[in-house]
């Protein structure tokens, strides 16, 4: 589905990502792990096209996807779910999640304001309310429809537990277990290994902008060494 | 009674042009973030295009077809300049944004005058509109009465547009957050060429809507653009209601403004739009700014003092100066003159935006105030020249004690639109205060004192003065004073902490700034031996930020070199050249997309690359991890 390989991002002159490479698989939901400032949300934003600057080989689905303006990939069916949400606040509800909408693929399920609403239900109930005037949980659960909107096939999802209830923090697993089940493909950053742990196949560690381990939650289980040296606070 | 009624639906008539125009520039910023100043431009062109099309199709329906065909035209244009131009500075200080639209509305113009000669045009009545009305005895123009309903249709219109379709909503959606609607998958680049050419359309058949009620003149786009500025600030930048509603205040107020002040109702405008700014910053119907814009670095290169190398050339510049009138005619002198005027004009304009951060639109209005002063001392009090350079700076700087109370209230382009609006006051007051300012004669018989009066000694006396200005400025900006200025500059909340007070210090910026040029205003009144309300016209202030532009934004004093090539050159187009307006703007727009650095930011940056390379990276590469960023 993607592959990352000898991924290097900058800001400006500042170096963050220093040859990373990781995998994605079709249905899997892959966890990329590491401290505040590992360099998480630099990997999703260079994905997308977003840094400043980046090299290395960027394949999703077959396609080169490096040199692509962010829309274009957004159009192959690669979401994104940023990590300071940025709904637009002055909209409705309904109408951020129409500004998600693409037209639907081939291989998978068109997805509409309806069944966004069924696994996020809180969103129903309030599809006129202007979207600035929403939790920050609700808030999350609306930029992950408005994303879902665009028919998918993966999603990058950066830190979606962060700053929010631990009852909403439930709410989002089972979504996320929802949408792998409805055939849709997560890349998940996270520092929240409890949560990470609830809903993840595999993941990778992100220590100083470098893959420090990759490998399934089961053997990240296994290794309290790495845990302690890279995940603790 | 009557005559307010009339007077009052006279006044919702204007403002449907207005709202058209005003709408088109608060739509246009709401998803670009450009404050497009050749909106005006587009406005004239319109009008000139319908003009033209309007005297071939006298018909009803031909009347209406023409609009709608030349705003169209002007649409086009407009998208074709988009693609061309902006796309390439989106992402540039708003001030070169604002120069930039500034140098094609100077394009506009010469063009205008190229296709359709300089003469003022009477367009034909709206054929069958023609005809009056009676209200309450009084006739009123049927036309009126359609423009009237116009305004509120064409806002109808709109919300529909911006409600009910995909498109309106992704416009909606990126006014709020563009770089989230394109991670979205929207292609940003069409919505931001539609959202332009949509503006222009609407600016564009404002300017043909004119034709029945007045002559079409290429004077027409600043006189408007002035006032669809005070519109949008009023409605609030981005709201099309705020449009609307602001249009329909500011038509009112000059409306009933000729009947009960008719001698302020200029300033009336930009009073109202003052208070409104100072009371609601982001205007009646808008929404504070979400900051998108990177904060990039203003310092091109590291700040220093200069060199012992640096200030043996600048003693070496300023001996050569010193010898100029031996090698030049009067002629020559008096240019010279003007160019140290120049200098002292711009080096005070870069003290206020390079070292402060504060990006005035308005510097006219000091370098004015000073002139105004001295000369007006000259006339009333038949003061010395000795007396009035000193009366002059301080006319200026205790005006910008008050201007500049308000004006450091605020920040970024809604400072810019303040000191438009401050100078514009100015303007006013000495175009319209015919008694005292002489109005359009402006004020003559200012001449120096007998020792300055040869064209050697007054140059002499103005290169002093030069010197003494570009010193002291250096001098303050490696003061105490001028880290706490450069400080505020670079990170508001930062400072806060560390317990500097911004509005004080960048108060006391103002004033002084405005003293600077308030001594160069004095200077070429007495070069000049008059003063004019232009010294204190729109055109006047962008002198200065095309000076300070083209010498460079992120250097201390390099608008001492944009002064002296920008004097030189746009004397000699003024009397070489039929359309130095054409060439002139073309030029900004080029300096602005090619070297936004200017003729010193970009040697300076130059000069760093050279050290990089020639293996003396130390400091270089410290230098370009400041800059750079982690945005």
């Amino acid at each position: 589905m993607l592959t990352l390989a000898k991924l290097n991002s900058w800001y400006g002159p500042a170096h963050i990502l220093f040859d990373v490479g990781l995998e994605v698989k079709a249905g899997e939901v892959v966890a990329l792990l590491g401290r505040n400032g590992a360099g998480k949300s630099t990997t999703m934003k260079s994905i997308m096209g977003l840094v400043d600057r980046h090299q290395g080989s960027l394949i999703f689905r077959d396609t080169d996807i490096s040199r692509l303006p962010p829309f274009e990939i957004a159009r192959l069916g690669l979401g994104y779910v940023p990590e300071d949400r940025r709904i637009f606040t002055d909209l409705t509800v309904e109408e951020n999640l129409e500004v998600g909408r693409q037209a639907g693929r081939s291989g998978n399920a068109a997805w509409s304001p309806e069944r966004i609403y069924e696994i996020f239900p809180n969103l129903a109930e309030m599809r006129r309310r202007p979207a600035g005037r929403m939790s920050g949980g609700e808030q999350q659960m609306l930029t992950i429809g408005r994303t879902l909107m665009g028919n998918p096939y993966l999603v990058l999802l950066d830190e979606p537990s962060e700053g929010i209830a631990p009852k909403i923090v439930e709410q989002m697993a089972d979504a996320v277990t929802l949408m792998k089940r409805e055939g849709v493909s997560i890349l998940l950053s996270e520092q929240n290994l409890p949560f990470a742990r609830l809903i993840s196949d595999r993941c990778y560690i992100l220590e100083k902008g470098e893959i420090q381990f990759s490998g399934s939650m089961e053997e990240l289980e296994a290794r309290p060494d790495l845990r302690e040296a890279y995940l603790a606070l | 009674m009557e005559l307010y009624v009339v007077q009052f639906l006279t006044g919702l008539a204007n403002a449907a042009s207005l709202f058209l125009v005003a709408s088109g520039l608060s739509l246009i910023f709401g998803v670009t973030r450009i404050v497009n100043f050749a909106h005006g431009a587009f406005y004239m062109l319109g009008a000139y295009i319908a003009y033209s099309l309007t005297i071939r199709w006298q018909t009803p329906l031909g009347f209406w077809l023409a609009l709608l065909v030349a705003a169209t035209a002007v649409a086009v244009v407009g998208a074709l300049l988009e693609i061309l131009l902006l796309r390439r500075i989106y992402h540039a200080p708003e001030l070169l944004q604002l120069l930039a639209t500034f140098g094609v509305t100077l394009i506009v113009e010469d063009a205008v005058r190229l296709l359709w000669g300089p003469e003022d045009l009477v367009g034909p009545r709206a054929a069958g509109l023609s005809g009056a009305v009676s209200v309450l005895g009084r006739p009123m123009p049927v036309y009126d009465f359609v423009l009237i309903l116009l305004g509120p249709a064409v806002l109808g219109l709109l919300w529909l547009l911006l409600h009910r379709s995909r498109w309106g909503l992704l416009v909606r959606a990126a006014t709020q957050d563009r770089d989230m609607v394109s991670a979205l998958g929207v292609n940003q680049k069409w919505l931001f060429t539609g959202v332009f050419a949509l503006g222009v359309f609407l600016a564009a058949f404002g300017g043909g809507l004119q034709i029945p009620r007045d002559a079409v003149s290429h004077f027409m786009d600043l006189s408007i653009i002035t006032e669809v500025f005070v519109v949008v600030v009023i409605g609030g930048l981005g709201s099309i209601g705020g449009a609307f509603l602001a249009a329909v205040i500011v038509s009112e107020l000059n409306a009933f403004g000729i009947l009960i002040l008719p001698s302020i109702s200029l300033v009336l405008m930009f009073l109202i739009m003052a208070a409104v700014l100072v009371l609601r910053p982001w205007g009646l119907l808008g929404k504070p700014l979400s900051r998108a814009r990177s904060m990039a670095t203003r310092e091109a290169a590291a700040w220093k003092p200069l060199s012992p190398a640096g200030r043996s050339a600048a003693l070496a510049a300023t001996i050569g100066a010193l010898c100029l009138p031996f090698m030049l005619g009067d002629y020559g002198v008096g240019v010279a003159s003007e160019v140290m005027i120049a200098i002292i004009f711009a080096i005070s304009l870069q003290f206020l935006m390079s070292v402060g951060g504060l990006d005035s639109f308005g510097h006219a209005a000091a370098l004015g105030l000073g002139a105004y002063g001295a000369a007006l001392s000259v006339q009333h009090f038949g003061v010395s020249m000795e007396a009035a350079i000193v009366i002059g700076p301080l006319v200026s700087a205790a005006m910008a004690v008050v201007a500049g109370w308000f004006c450091v209230r605020l920040s970024n382009i809604y400072f810019a639109m303040l000191t438009l609006a401050y100078a514009q006051i100015v303007w006013s007051v000495a175009f319209q205060w015919v008694d005292v300012t002489g109005g359009d004669n402006g004020i003559v018989g200012v001449w120096p004192s007998d020792w300055a009066s040869s064209p050697a000694a007054f140059y002499w006396l103005t290169l002093a003065a030069a010197v003494a200005v570009v010193a002291l400025v250096r001098h303050l900006t490696f003061s105490p004073f001028g880290y706490a200025l450069r400080a505020l500059r670079d990170s508001p909340t930062r400072s806060a902490t560390i317990g500097i007070s911004r509005q004080t210090i960048q108060h006391i910026a103002f004033v002084i700034s405005a003293f600077l040029a308030g001594l160069a205003g004095v200077l070429f009144a007495f070069l000049k031996g008059s003063v004019f309300p232009d010294t204190l016209s729109i055109a006047s202030s962008v002198d200065g930020l095309i000076m300070v532009l083209l010498g460079g934004f992120g250097t201390v004093s390099g608008s001492v070199i944009g002064a002296i090539v920008y004097k030189v050159s746009s004397i000699w187009l003024m009397s070489n050249t039929d359309f130095p307006r054409l060439i002139l703007g073309s030029l900004i727009a080029l300096l602005v997309v090619a070297f936004p650095q200017g003729i010193v930011g970009t040697l300076q940056i130059w000069m760093m690359r050279s050290r990089l390379f020639a293996g003396r990276p130390q400091e270089g590469t410290a230098r370009l991890a400041e800059t750079g960023g982690l945005s």
